[in-house]
């Protein structure tokens, strides 16, 4: 039976797909970074943590070195590749945690309603509350500081601390996002046919409410690498002498007036990556939206 | 008014042989606790069903007629009462508890909703939405399931629908999803189908198709449906007896023949004059019902739809009609100054006379 109303929507489809030239560059970074933490073992790197006395404190090119050495001698650029391991295994454990946690309370809030909702929103409030470096100062003084204290220890209570917060924020998108979701028609349907709670919510509301929380969830990479700088400089950030983009600059900090290279290195490398996230975390929401509105 | 109890008279059952019988309400009424009080949107609502039948349910926006079809699926959010009693079948739909009605949902009773651009899951593809429920309730595999949704959507008319599964709705046109949607509700053989306005979201083209389809696949599963419209024009012919809705209640119903050629309710002529008629000059006036809905927090003393009747006289807004039977067998309404009889014509023309236009609420 022909169809009078068939329409492809292949041209629009298109032309949204494009990036953009600052998208690509982004997008294009941001690769760039993980493939280099990731591929940090196998790169031909110097030893990130062997001193060369002849290049302390020399700036970029000294002796075939790209971004010179740092104080010790260390070689900066590999001192930074292994950093970017470090901060983005950091913030990216951090914000998966908010993700699942704080994805899952949203969810349950924005779905049941009722006394989960008050229960959990009272909660995420409680959590947004707590100064955020504070926090993490006292739970890595607290747990993870001493002589035994192994850095995969450290770690843990790094990201548990740096990922409370996002629990909150995380949550509240998810909670705000389900709360629109659940009102719609399919999951009427759904529940018409019979289909359980459980199914309902992390079938069909959860693939919806997953796009925004993605959003969110980039932006809040971006607040956790900053963040670990700051608990860096307080002497609480990833354990010496394993290079993270917060240590170097920690490092680097008292020598400030002589080789400002080293301070800058990292510092650059935060603020393109942090920059790139906010980017793309923008385009995924205004695609977002134009998705929505188009439905 | 809660809990009053309005015996609709019927042929004794003996009469019907009981297997025939599917869906019987009882006096249901639903209640919203507001802020602002009761909402009344369903009050004393009873009828029957027989398998294969099919019943119509008309009203303008807010007479009840969404909230009645929920309110028999047991497809109520919380904040809701619900009185009387919904048999299905030898069933106390009305006694279970959410998980018995599930084992209902779908496998029994499926639900067809207006709008079929949110009524499937946009990010989920057409072939996961019609082999979920089969795979849930019929426990079928993954092929199994593949091959049903493929016979599914050739018996709703879909062209290639092995493309079609794994497609997302946005890349179906609204008749499209609406098949879909049908075929989704029919995926695990329901008896009964509440098709909510399947037609209001579609274009006039299409909506003639939809409902031939939902005829046709009907009479071919002798499953039985109640079709919720506030068109009397898609009532007409499609469906077998027709009951029409006014502020919560049931003010007249007749099998279909009937109503259109007898109409004894004076809301049911007004809703059939305000359908806009093809052989009309262009610009004419449409005939519209004056007034609005009652608040149904508080609904008039006598018959509710006497504020804005033509033929309302003083009885009318002190004491409520009670549903009484007509001449022909089957055919019930609720009036003291029926269309079409004496009596009604002199309440018609007393109005008319009338120096102060009457019909209109403040």
């Amino acid at each position: 039976m022909p169809e009078p109303d068939q329409v492809a929507p292949v041209a629009i489809r298109a032309r949204r797909r494009t990036l953009g030239v600052p998208g690509k560059l982004a997008v294009g970074w941001l690769l760039l970074v993980v493939i280099a933490a990731l591929l940090a073992p196998v790169l031909p790197l110097d030893d990130p943590n062997d001193p060369v006395g002849s290049i302390a404190r020399q700036g970029p090119g000294t002796d075939g070195h790209v971004l010179g050495g740092d104080g010790l001698g260390r070689d900066l650029f590999s001192r930074l590749v292994w950093g970017a391991r470090a901060s983005l295994l950091l913030s990216v454990s951090a914000v998966i945690l908010g993700i699942v946690i704080g994805g899952f309370l949203g969810l349950v809030a924005g779905y049941f309603r009722g006394r989960f909702d008050t229960l959990f929103v009272g909660l995420f409030d409680v959590l947004l509350s707590f100064p955020q470096l504070i926090l993490a100062l006292t739970l890595v003084t607290v747990l993870a500081t001493g002589e035994g204290v192994s850095s995969t220890r450290r770690m843990v209570v790094l990201v548990f601390a740096l990922g409370v917060v996002s629990i909150p924020v995380l949550g509240r998108i998810a909670r705000a996002n389900t709360l629109t979701w659940s009102q719609r028609e399919f999951v009427l349907a759904a529940r018409a046919m019979g289909a359980r709670h459980r199914s309902i919510m992390f079938g069909e509301v959860l693939p919806n409410v997953l796009p925004a929380m993605f959003s969110i969830a980039l932006l809040g990479i971006a607040v956790v690498i900053v963040a670990e700088g700051g608990l860096s400089l307080l002497g609480v950030g990833v354990r010496l002498p394993t290079p993270s983009w917060g240590n170097i600059i920690a490092e680097g900090r008292s020598e400030l007036r002589d080789a400002p290279h080293v301070v800058l290195a990292p510092t650059v490398a935060i603020f393109l990556t942090v920059l790139a996230l906010n980017y793309l975390g923008d385009v995924v929401r205004s695609r977002l939206d134009v998705r929505e509105s188009a439905l | 008014m809660i809990g009053r109890r309005e015996h609709v008279t019927r042929a004794p059952d003996e009469l019907r042989p009981y297997s025939r019988r599917l869906l019987e309400v009882d006096d249901l009424a639903t209640h919203f606790t507001t802020p602002r009080g009761k909402v009344r949107a369903v009050d004393g609502v009873s009828f029957a069903l027989e398998r294969g039948r099919t019943l119509g349910l008309v009203g303008e926006s807010g007479s009840g007629k969404s909230v009645l079809s929920r309110s028999i699926m047991g497809l109520l959010p919380g904040n809701v009462e619900r009185q009387g009693s919904v048999a299905f079948e030898d069933h106390r739909l009305d006694q279970m508890g959410p998980a018995e009605l599930r084992s209902f949902w779908g496998t029994q009773i499926a639900m067809v909703f207006q709008d079929p651009m949110t009524s499937l899951n946009p990010v989920m593809r057409i072939g996961r939405q019609i082999t979920e429920p089969l795979r849930f309730h019929l426990g079928m595999d993954r092929r199994e399931a593949e091959k049903m949704a493929l016979a599914l959507l050739a018996s709703v008319n879909i062209p290639e629908p092995g493309r079609r599964l794994r497609q997302y709705p946005h890349e179906l046109s609204g008749g499209m999803r609406q098949r879909v949607v049908i075929a989704i509700a029919l995926a695990c053989g329901p008896k009964l189908l509440f098709a909510d306005e399947p037609t209001t979201a579609l274009d006039v083209t299409v909506q003639s198709q939809i409902l031939d389809l939902l005829r046709t696949q009907q009479r071919e599963r002798d499953m039985a449906m109640v079709l919720v419209t506030h068109d009397l024009g898609v009532v007409a012919g499609h469906t077998d007896e027709v009951a029409v809705m006014y502020a919560g209640q049931i003010v007249e119903q007749a099998p279909t023949r009937t109503l259109f050629a007898s109409m004894r309710m004076p809301y049911t002529a007004a809703l059939l004059q305000s359908i806009p008629r093809l052989a009309n000059a262009s610009h004419t006036r449409l005939d519209v019902i004056a007034g609005r809905p009652p608040d149904l927090l508080d609904p008039p003393r006598g018959c509710r739809f006497a504020p804005r009747c033509p033929y309302a006289q003083d009885r009318c807004r002190e004491e409520p009609p009670p549903l009484q039977e007509a001449d022909e067998p089957g055919h019930v309404y609720r009036c003291w100054f029926p269309v079409g009889t004496e009596r009604g014509q002199e309440a018609l023309e007393r109005n008319l006379a009338a120096p102060v236009p009457q019909g209109v609420d403040g």
